[in-house]
C-alpha cells in the first residue's frame, strides 16, 4: 500500500480516534481545583520528561459571528507579551530549558503545551498561568500576527484545492452550526480581525473554570497538585463564563451536491459526508458503533470498500470511510472514492453507492469484527508507550464535555458493540437528506 | 522585561536531565548484529530494520522500482494474498510499516509479546517471500501513478523535484524516488524481483530493538527472520557531486502562495566541526521560534507562517537546505531577508548569548527524544547507520558543550556561502528575478 500524498489529510482522518486504555492499565489521576480548573495527571516514569497541556473549552465554534478565525488568532497572540514577559519570551524560555512548546486550535478547544525535562514543570506552570490572564497586546502585534495567520491560511488552504474543497463541503453540511466555518477563518473575516476581537474572546473564555490542565510524564500527582494550586489555584474563576450553548442544526431535509473545480487538481475524487452523532457524556454507544462501522466499511485493505472497489473490481485507486466521535456537537461520517484513471466520477459514485447498499445487505463480517476488537484490546497495551498521547486523549475529551469516566469506559463500549448495533447505526447515519456529496474536479478544459 | 525568570534559570541550568538508555549490542548465532534496549515493563517489542541503499539502487531507466517493490512487500507473501496478509496482521494486532527513502528501505514493526512468534513468522514471509502477484502489482502501480500525478500539481513537490534535479543531476538523489509515469508504467514483475534481491541483503542491515525481549531471544529471532536473505546485495551508488545552481530558479505555477526552497553546500556528520555547525544552524534557522530567520521573517515582518533551515547530511551528499512560503507579492521580500541573515551570520557568527541559548536547547532537548520504545528503536538504527559508537548517547552533550564562540564564527565563515545560496521558487512570485525561469510541465 502506498500513501497518496494529496490525500494525506484524508488518510490521517481515516484512523479511528485512538482506542483508549483500560483503567487497569493506566496511571491516571484526576482532581479539580477550588476555582473549577480540572487537572489530569498521566504518570510515566520511564524517561525524565514531562508535558504540560492547558486546554480551554473554547474553539472556533464558540466565536461570535463575523469574527471567524479569532480563536486561532488569539492562540498565536498568547505568545506575545504579558505583564511579566516580553513578546516571544515564553517560547524562548522553554527553548533555553531544552524544551519545545506550541499550541493548536480546533472547533471545540484551544490547547497550549510544552515538553521539557521533568524538573522544569514549575517554570512551565508559572508561565502558563501568567498568560491565562495577563497578556498585553499592541497594535503592531495585531498587524504582524494577522499577516502570519493569513500566510498560514495560504499555506494550509489557499494552496491546496483539496482543502478548499473540504471547506465547501463543510459549509454545505452545516446549515446552522458553526462547524460549517473553517477553524482558521474565512479570509475576508481574518483580514478584519482586530485587537478588540481578540481581547473580547480572551476575557470571556480564558479562565481556570473553563480550562483543563493535563500533565504527563515523570511526575507525582501530589507534586502536580501542589504546583497547580500554587500557580493556577490563585486565579479567580470567571463568574461571567457563559454556558456553552450553540446554535443547533434544524432537521436536514434536502440532499446537497456540489462540484469544486480547480486547475491545480491532479486527482479527481468523490466524497460524501453524512451528519452523524458524536460521543456524548454517558452515551457513547452509537459513536462506538460508528467508529467500528468506519473500520469495517473503509478502514483499509481488509475493508468492504476495498473488496468491492479495489479487489473485486478496479474502480478505485483508493477508498475509505472515516469517522471521529470526538466532537461537542453533531459530527460527520465520511466516505471517499478516488477513481482509477478512465473511471468517471459518476461511475465512481455509483460504485460507492452500490458498495454501501451491498454492505447494508451483506451485514457485518463476524471475523472482521473480531479482528478489529483484537486491535482495540492491543491498543490498551501499545498506548502505554506514549503517555503524551494518553494525555492528549483525556484533554480533548474533557474539553468537549466528556468525563474521565467516559474516557475510561470507551474501550469497554467499543468491546460491547454488536453486529446489530453497527447495522442500526449504519441505517440511521446513511440518510441522504442529511448528506453532502462533492466532486473535486479539474477545470473543464483539460490537456 | 527579561529578568523575571533569571533566578530560576540559573538553578535549573545546573541540572540537565539525563537519558538513561542502556544499549546492548547483540550478535545472533548466525552473525547478525543488532542494538537492543531491554524494556520489560510493557509486553510488546518495537523492532526497526533498515537496509542501506534504498531507492538509490534504482537504475535510471528503472526509477521507481525499489519504491514499487517496497509498496508490494505487504501485498501478498508466501501462502497469503494481499488481504490474507493484512487479515493475519490485524488478527495479531501487529503493525508492519514498510517505507523507502533515498538512503534506506525501512521496516518498522511492533508486536505483542504474546504474539511474537506468529508475528515474526508473518513478517518473514513479507521480507523473504513477497509474491508480487500481477493483480497486486497493478493495484499498487495505480497508487504510485496517482501519487506522481498529484506531485506534479503540488507546489512543495514541484519545488523539491526541481531543487534535487539542480543539486544532484543524474545521481539517484536528483530525481523523485517514486519514478516517472513512463518508468513506473514500464516496470515488470522481474524488475521488482531484481529490486528485492538488490536491496534486501544481509551485508547492509541495521537493526534496533526495544521492548520485552532478551538478547538471546532477539538473536534467535533475527536469524529466523533474516538468516536466509542473500549475503550481499547490489553495489551502493557513488557519492553525489553537489552542484549549487546560481541565483534563483522560478517555476511558474498558478497558486496564491509561492513556495521557496534554498540550498547550499553542507557538512558531514563525521566532520569535527559538525557540532559547531549544528549550533550555528540552530541560531540561524533551526526549528524553534527563536531562530534568526523566524524572528526576522515571521515575528517582525509577518511574511510567512514558517521559515526553517537544516543541515541535511545524507549518506552520499551533504547540503544545508531551508524553506519558506509567502504570498506571491511578498515572497521576494522574505527571500531578501533570508539572504541578509545569511550574509550577517557568515560575517559575524553568533553572539555569546545565542551560543549559550542554542547549547542549552540542543543539550536539554536531547534526552527528551528517548520517549517511547518505537522512537528509541528508530534512533538506535539511525545511530548505527552513521557509525556512531554505542556509548554515543552518554557522550554527545559534552561535544555540544565544547563548542566555542570562535568555533562557530570560524565555521560560519567557512561554511555559510551567501553568494552560493540558491533558491527555487514555485508560484507566480512578483519582483523576483529568476535567472532561469522554467515552465512547469
Amino acid at each position: 500500500m502506498i500513501r497518496l500524498p494529496a490525500l494525506g489529510a484524508l488518510l490521517a482522518l481515516a484512523l479511528p480516534t485512538s482506542a483508549a486504555l483500560a483503567r487497569d492499565n493506566e496511571d491516571v489521576t484526576h482532581f479539580t481545583l477550588n476555582n473549577g480548573m480540572e487537572v489530569v495527571v498521566v504518570e510515566d516514569h520511564r524517561a525524565p520528561s514531562v508535558q504540560q497541556m492547558v486546554w480551554y473549552r473554547a474553539g472556533s465554534a464558540d466565536e461570535p459571528k463575523g469574527s471567524s478565525g479569532v480563536a486561532h488568532f488569539l492562540e498565536h497572540l498568547l505568545f506575545k507579551a504579558t505583564d511579566k514577559m516580553d513578546a516571544g519570551e515564553f517560547s524562548a524560555t522553554v527553548a533555553k530549558n531544552g524544551g519545545r512548546d506550541n499550541a493548536f486550535t480546533s472547533y471545540d478547544y484551544t490547547a497550549y503545551f510544552q515538553r521539557v525535562a521533568a524538573d522544569r514543570l514549575e517554570l512551565m506552570m508559572q508561565m502558563e498561568s501568567d498568560r491565562m490572564k495577563n497578556i498585553r497586546l499592541t497594535p503592531e502585534n495585531i498587524a504582524t500576527e494577522r499577516d502570519v495567520i493569513i500566510e498560514e491560511r495560504n499555506q494550509r488552504t489557499e494552496n491546496d484545492p483539496s482543502a478548499l474543497f473540504r471547506e465547501q463541503l463543510n459549509a454545505a453540511q452545516y446549515l446552522n452550526h458553526r462547524y460549517g466555518t473553517p477553524v482558521i477563518g474565512w479570509m475576508h473575516e481574518m483580514r478584519e480581525l482586530d485587537l478588540q476581537d481578540a481581547l473580547d474572546f480572551y476575557k470571556l473564555y480564558y479562565s481556570p473554570n473553563n480550562a483543563i490542565l493535563v500533565v504527563s510524564g515523570d511526575v507525582e500527582p501530589d507534586n502536580v497538585r501542589q504546583l497547580a494550586e500554587q500557580y493556577y489555584g490563585e486565579i479567580p474563576a470567571n463568574p461571567e463564563l457563559p454556558e456553552r450553548l450553540r446554535t443547533q442544526e434544524p432537521p436536514q431535509t434536502a440532499e446537497r451536491r456540489l462540484t469544486f473545480r480547480d486547475d491545480r487538481v491532479a486527482q479527481e475524487y468523490v466524497s460524501r459526508s453524512y451528519l452523524a452523532q458524536e460521543r456524548d457524556p454517558g452515551d457513547q454507544k452509537t459513536a462506538a458503533a460508528l467508529t467500528i462501522l468506519a473500520e469495517l466499511l473503509g478502514g483499509g485493505t481488509t475493508s468492504y470498500f476495498a473488496e468491492k472497489l479495489q479487489f473485486d473490481t478496479s474502480i478505485a485507486t483508493y477508498s475509505a470511510a472515516f469517522y471521529s466521535g470526538q466532537s461537542l456537537d453533531d459530527t460527520t461520517f465520511n466516505i471517499v472514492v478516488v477513481p482509477q484513471p478512465g473511471v468517471s466520477l459518476q461511475d465512481a459514485e455509483d460504485a460507492m453507492d452500490a458498495a454501501v447498499a451491498g454492505f447494508m445487505k451483506d451485514g457485518v463480517d463476524a471475523e472482521q469484527l473480531e479482528r478489529i476488537k483484537q486491535q482495540v484490546r492491543a491498543e490498551q497495551i501499545y498506548a502505554r508507550d506514549n503517555a503524551d498521547s494518553v494525555a492528549n486523549r483525556y484533554g480533548s475529551a474533557l474539553a468537549i464535555g466528556l468525563s474521565v469516566q467516559d474516557v475510561q469506559d470507551w474501550p469497554d463500549v467499543l468491546e460491547a458493540v454488536t453486529a446489530d448495533d453497527i447495522m442500526q447505526a449504519a441505517k440511521d447515519v446513511f440518510n441522504r437528506e442529511a448528506s453532502v456529496t462533492g466532486w473535486l474536479m479539474r477545470e473543464e478544459v483539460t490537456e | 522585561m527579561r529578568l523575571f525568570y533569571a533566578v530560576v534559570l540559573t538553578v535549573l541550568a545546573a541540572l540537565p536531565a539525563r537519558a538513561e538508555v542502556d544499549i546492548q549490542e547483540v550478535t545472533s548465532p548466525g552473525g547478525i548484529t543488532a542494538w537492543l534496549v531491554e524494556e520489560h515493563s510493557i509486553p510488546f517489542v518495537a523492532l526497526d530494520l533498515r537496509f542501506r541503499g534504498g531507492a538509490s539502487l534504482d537504475a535510471p531507466e528503472k526509477r521507481g522500482a525499489t519504491n514499487l517493490m517496497t509498496g508490494l512487500l505487504e501485498e501478498g507473501a508466501g501462502d497469503l494474498d494481499a488481504r490474507d496478509f493484512a487479515r493475519a496482521a490485524e488478527g495479531l494486532a501487529s503493525s508492519f510499516r514498510f517505507s523507502v527513502d533515498d538512503d534506506a528501505l525501512a521496516i518498522s514493526t511492533r508486536f505483542l509479546t504474546e504474539n511474537q512468534d506468529a508475528s515474526i513468522a508473518l513478517l518473514k514471509q513479507a521480507v523473504q517471500f513477497p509474491r508480487f502477484d500481477p493483480d497486486a502489482i497493478e493495484r499498487v502501480r495505480g497508487q504510485v501513478l496517482s501519487g506522481i500525478r498529484s506531485s506534479a500539481k503540488d507546489p512543495n513537490d514541484i519545488a523539491r523535484k526541481k531543487m534535487d534535479e539542480l543539486l544532484y543531476g543524474d545521481h539517484p538523489y536528483g530525481s523523485p524516488l517514486s519514478g516517472t509515469k513512463d518508468t513506473v508504467t514500464a516496470l515488470t514483475r522481474d524488475d521488482l524481483i531484481a529490486a528485492h534481491k538488490a536491496v534486501l541483503a544481509r551485508d547492509r542491515i541495521f537493526i534496533g530493538a526495544v521492548g520485552d525481549i532478551t538478547p538471546e531471544a532477539l538473536g534467535l529471532m533475527l536469524d529466523d527472520l533474516l538468516g536466509d536473505l542473500p549475503k550481499t546485495g547490489a553495489p551502493l551508488p557513488p557519492r553525489a557531486e553537489v552542484t549549487i545552481p546560481s541565483g534563483t530558479t522560478v517555476v511558474d505555477f498558478p497558486t496564491p502562495q509561492s513556495v521557496a526552497l534554498f540550498a547550499q553546500n553542507g557538512i558531514s556528520q563525521k566532520d569535527d566541526d559538525f557540532f559547531a555547525a549544528t549550533v550555528l544552524n540552530q541560531v540561524l534557522g533551526g526549528g524553534s521560534f527563536e531562530s534568526r530567520l523566524m524572528t526576522e521573517v515571521r515575528e517582525k515582518r509577518g511574511l510567512t507562517y514558517g521559515v526553517y533551515s537544516s543541515l541535511v547530511p545524507m549518506d552520499l551528499a551533504e547540503t544545508i537546505q531551508g524553506s519558506v512560503s509567502s504570498a506571491n507579492d511578498r515572497i521576494g521580500q522574505a527571500m531578501d531577508v533570508i539572504k541578509e541573515e545569511w550574509t550577517k551570520a557568515a560575517a559575524d557568527g553568533v553572539t555569546q548569548q545565542e551560543l549559550e541559548d542554542a547549547k542549552t536547547y540542543i543539550t536539554g532537548s536531547y534526552p527528551l527524544r528517548f520517549d517511547g520504545n518505537q522512537t528509541i528503536a528508530s534512533i538506535l538504527v539511525g545511530m548505527q547507520m552513521i557509525d556512531l559508537p554505542i556509548d554515543y548517547i552518554a557522550t554527545r552533550n559534552a561535544k555540544v558543550e565544547a563548542v566555542t564562540l570562535d568555533d562557530v564564527k570560524r565555521v560560519a565563515d567557512e561554511l555559510l556561502d551567501p553568494e552560493g545560496l540558491a533558491f527555487v521558487v514555485v508560484g507566480q512570485p512578483q519582483g523576483v528575478d529568476g535567472t532561469a525561469p522554467v515552465q512547469n510541465d
